[in-house]
């Protein structure tokens, strides 16, 4: 029996019926066309399909779409302002953090999460955070050099605009 | 590639009573419950598990709790994350063997989604969170509509993917005694990549006495080296009530790697596997005598 699926992804809202089998990477992919998240190992190992949902960097192709009811998903289409790339995104390519881009996309996303709850990480931390990460073409170094590079550009343009409130990280409850 | 899950029932609980209700239901039939879903999702793609009835608990936001007082201790709600226990300050500081292990169960993105009991329940032998809880003489609550009832966390699983929790129940909570003066208790995995399940995994606890010299209580903690994580009973008989040497650790590391029973895999041949349990006893047991002698 299909099941209604309310979604928000890259801003825009969805509601629509689907099989409760269906996996948050199909939604993305075959019903919205968004293909820029990419399907690879299809077993939660390569991470190529990473998308933030509420905040949270997961991989799309581990979870039911249902458990996304009500919740927000930002994709690598999200990014761009108009024709201007994110900062992540042209560090990137500055930096020539990939060859064949298959990666990338769940690079970026990866990147973008990590680079959120921590503006300002070290090397350390960022090969921490991207270990799930699996890129076959460049090396790992190129993608380390362009998320410390992006960290910077998003300083410098934190920098430059006027200051907005950040998002709380969640409480805990410990007595 | 692209797998596709068999067609099931979609049973979404939001709340305890309500998901107790659902289990309680179809108590007879062929279900699975889901949390995050991080082993089952492939478990299912696979073919392996083909439920006809999937009860999602994800949403039970009252099982989501990281909670402490010193006299029942720590109490992790079944619908914790992984990411949280490891980002959590207080366990960072009071418990940092979860915090240790946290950081290298799969990836970030697995850990942000992926619950520390789902894990626990999908009884993976050589998955990590297991070892610990034995060594931190956890117990799981385990409920049903008809009650509750707490197990040892070491008598939790029963064989490879099987665990205690009946038709009808669920894991709802672990409880980990608050740890006694002078003790340490340290974690470590072996595998072939980072993040990956252990080829073989070790946690070690020591307390010791007043003056710090002698074991008053070791517990271990074993993972990938049996049909399901064990406790290295006998090898804790050896350090117990004697001063800790190289030589006496390296004595209780061979009882333990002889209280193993490891299949040869891709990963590795039972005899090797033997051997790394025997080298991380040695380490892990070191390091936590060191973290019990400066606690």
């Amino acid at each position: 029996m299909k099941r209604e699926l309310k979604i928000v992804v890259n801003g825009e809202s969805y509601d629509f019926y689907i099989e409760p089998k269906t996996l948050l990477v199909q939604v993305i992919r075959e019903m919205l066309g968004f293909k820029g998240t990419h399907q690879a190992c299809d077993s939660s190992s390569c991470a190529a399909c990473t998308v933030i949902l509420d905040g949270k960097a997961v991989k799309s192709c581990s979870i039911l779409a249902l458990q996304a009811n009500g919740k927000e998903v930002l994709t690598i289409e999200g990014l761009a302002d108009g024709p201007k790339l994110h900062p992540i995104q042209q560090a990137f390519i500055d930096n020539w953090a990939f060859q064949c881009g298959f990666c990338t996309s769940g690079q970026i996303m990866g990147a973008k999460a990590l680079l959120d709850e921590n503006p300002d990480p070290t090397r350390e931390e960022i090969q921490s955070a991207m270990d799930g990460h699996i890129c076959r073409c460049t090396g790992y170094n190129m993608i380390n050099e362009a998320i410390l590079d992006a960290a910077k550009r998003l300083q410098a343009q934190k920098n430059s605009q006027p200051q907005k409130g950040s998002r709380s990280a969640k409480s805990e409850e410990v007595a | 590639m692209k797998t596709i899950i068999t067609d099931f029932e979609y049973l979404p609980a939001t709340t305890i009573k309500e998901a107790l209700k659902l289990l309680s239901q179809h108590k007879e039939d062929d279900y699975k419950i889901i949390a995050g879903g991080q082993s089952l999702n492939t478990a299912m793609k696979h073919r392996l598990l083909t439920p006809e009835y999937v009860i999602d608990i994800k949403s039970l936001s009252d099982l989501d709790y990281i909670r402490f007082d010193a006299k029942e201790g720590l109490k992790i709600g079944s619908l914790t994350t992984h990411r949280s226990i490891e980002k959590s300050p207080f366990i960072r500081e009071k418990f940092s063997v979860l915090h240790e292990m946290e950081q290298n169960v799969a990836s970030v993105e697995t850990r942000n989604w992926g619950t520390i009991v789902g894990d626990l329940c999908n009884a993976d032998p050589a998955a990590d969170p297991a070892p610990v809880f034995i060594a931190l003489d956890a117990k799981m609550k385990i409920a049903s509509s008809s009650g509750e009832r707490t197990v040892d966390a070491e008598d939790f699983a029963l064989d490879f993917f099987e665990t205690t929790v009946q038709p009808g129940e669920m894991v709802t909570e672990i409880q980990v005694p608050t740890l006694p003066p002078n003790t340490g208790v340290k974690f470590e995995k072996y595998s072939q990549m980072l993040g990956d399940y252990a080829l073989a995994s070790t946690a070690v606890l020591i307390t010791l006495d007043k003056k710090r010299e002698m074991c008053t209580n070791a517990r271990i903690g074993l993972g990938g080296v049996a049909s399901t994580p064990i406790r290295a009973k006998k090898a804790e008989e050896i350090l117990k009530g004697k001063k800790i040497t190289d030589a006496l650790l390296a004595e209780a590391a061979l009882v333990a790697s002889e209280e193993t029973s490891p299949v040869s895999g891709i990963e590795g041949s039972a005899e090797y596997k033997k051997e790394v349990a025997l080298t991380l006893v040695k380490r892990v047991g070191k390091e936590a005598l060191e973290k019990a002698r400066k606690a």
